[in-house]
């Protein structure tokens, strides 16, 4: 494990798992790969390939469109860090349905697990969340507290943000797209207008 | 030089259900005028990368989008366009400011690469100096929306 990241990211996508009902999810990069084993669901999107950092855009678009839906973002801080006006973008533009989930691994974890910026400049990115004016922020550093929290912390006010601070995985850093995206595409818009 | 007003309407007339946009000189003059539209939303960004995602997001979730933003935002952008107009295949319109495009001498570099890079990525786009040419912007979109494809309509403009 690394550092004080004790949680793995299956265990902490298990918990919300467990917890999903009719939400949509966006997921990215290693938490597309992890989600995709974990749960069939026709109002996941996995948005792989992307345009790194862009995850969160993208669900801030379908939240917008589609506001008496629930829409879950699960994003890396990796791909948070190369976006970060975003999180202007989704409190401004009142995306009050939208939950961005960020899997703090400290790595860039798809491409073999290199360091971050961050790691010789520790930052507080639910810190930063707040000062961008989100509704509600939250922050998980282990599995007990995830569970207990994860509940409450999903039906607070929007826009929600949560940071859960997960170990990098070992060795499987494969991010395989799940079928053709026209396809996919395809029946997740189908899926919305049921 | 076009008015917010003629451009507003125009959009409208596109269908347009939200412009998300990031102004330049040219382009901030149709602010009031976007902004105040009852046609369609009008959705600020922080950079022009965020700008294609979103328009994205909106397309998945049934609406749609038009994005707005200067020639200098395109290039910023160009990994994120690549991604949802080539990898996801959402045929997004776009207005972009061709800036310097209407400076005859000019040696500004976003006026040098515009056009080569709409056409590397092999976006087809109809430049647009003023109000005469807004049929044939409205054609334009409409023959790309018609083929499910991408498209542009560049809009000249003086300095930056």
């Amino acid at each position: 494990m690394d550092g004080n990241r004790h949680m793995t990211l299956v265990g902490a996508l298990q918990v919300l798992a467990d917890l999903r009902r009719d939400q949509v999810v966006v997921t990215t990069m290693s938490a597309a790969r992890e989600w995709q084993r974990l749960v069939d669901h026709p109002l996941d999107f996995h948005y792989v390939p992307s345009t790194m950092g862009g995850g969160l855009a993208l669900a801030l678009g379908i939240a917008l469109a589609q506001p008496q839906r629930d829409v879950i973002v699960l994003s890396g801080d990796g791909s948070l860090l190369m976006n970060l006006g975003s999180l202007v973008t989704a409190t401004a533009s009142k995306g009050h349905n939208l939950t961005v989930i960020v899997v703090d691994n400290g790595v860039y974890e798809t491409t073999g697990g290199q360091k971050l910026v961050t790691t010789s400049c520790p930052i507080d990115l639910a810190g930063m969340a707040l000062a961008a004016r989100f509704a509600s922020v939250a922050e998980f550093d282990n599995l007990d507290a995830w569970k207990e929290g994860a509940a409450a912390a999903l039906t607070q006010p929007g826009p929600r943000f949560i940071v859960l601070k997960v170990a990098p995985a070992s060795g499987d850093y494969t991010l395989d797209a799940p079928g053709p995206m026209a396809d996919r595409i395809k029946a997740f818009r189908a899926a919305l207008e049921k | 030089m076009l008015l917010g007003p003629q451009l507003a309407r125009t959009i409208a007339d596109f269908g347009a259900t939200h412009v998300i946009w990031l102004p330049d000189t040219t382009l901030g003059q149709w602010e009031e005028a976007l902004e105040t539209s009852a046609s369609f939303q009008l959705l600020r960004v922080c950079r022009e990368g965020e700008s294609w995602p979103l328009a994205a997001g909106l397309y998945l979730g049934g609406k749609s989008p038009l994005v707005v933003m200067q020639s200098t935002g395109l290039f910023e952008s160009g990994d994120a366009l690549r991604n949802v107009l080539f990898d996801l295949k959402i045929p997004l319109f776009s207005l972009i400011g061709y800036r310097s495009y209407l400076v005859e001498d000019s040696r500004d570099t976003a006026k040098k690469y515009a056009e080569p890079i709409l056409n590397a990525w092999g976006l087809h786009y109809e430049l647009i100096g003023g109000p005469e040419d807004l049929p044939r912007l409205t054609k334009h979109y409409r023959d790309c929306q018609a083929a499910g494809k991408p498209g542009v309509g560049l809009i000249a403009e003086g300095r930056m």
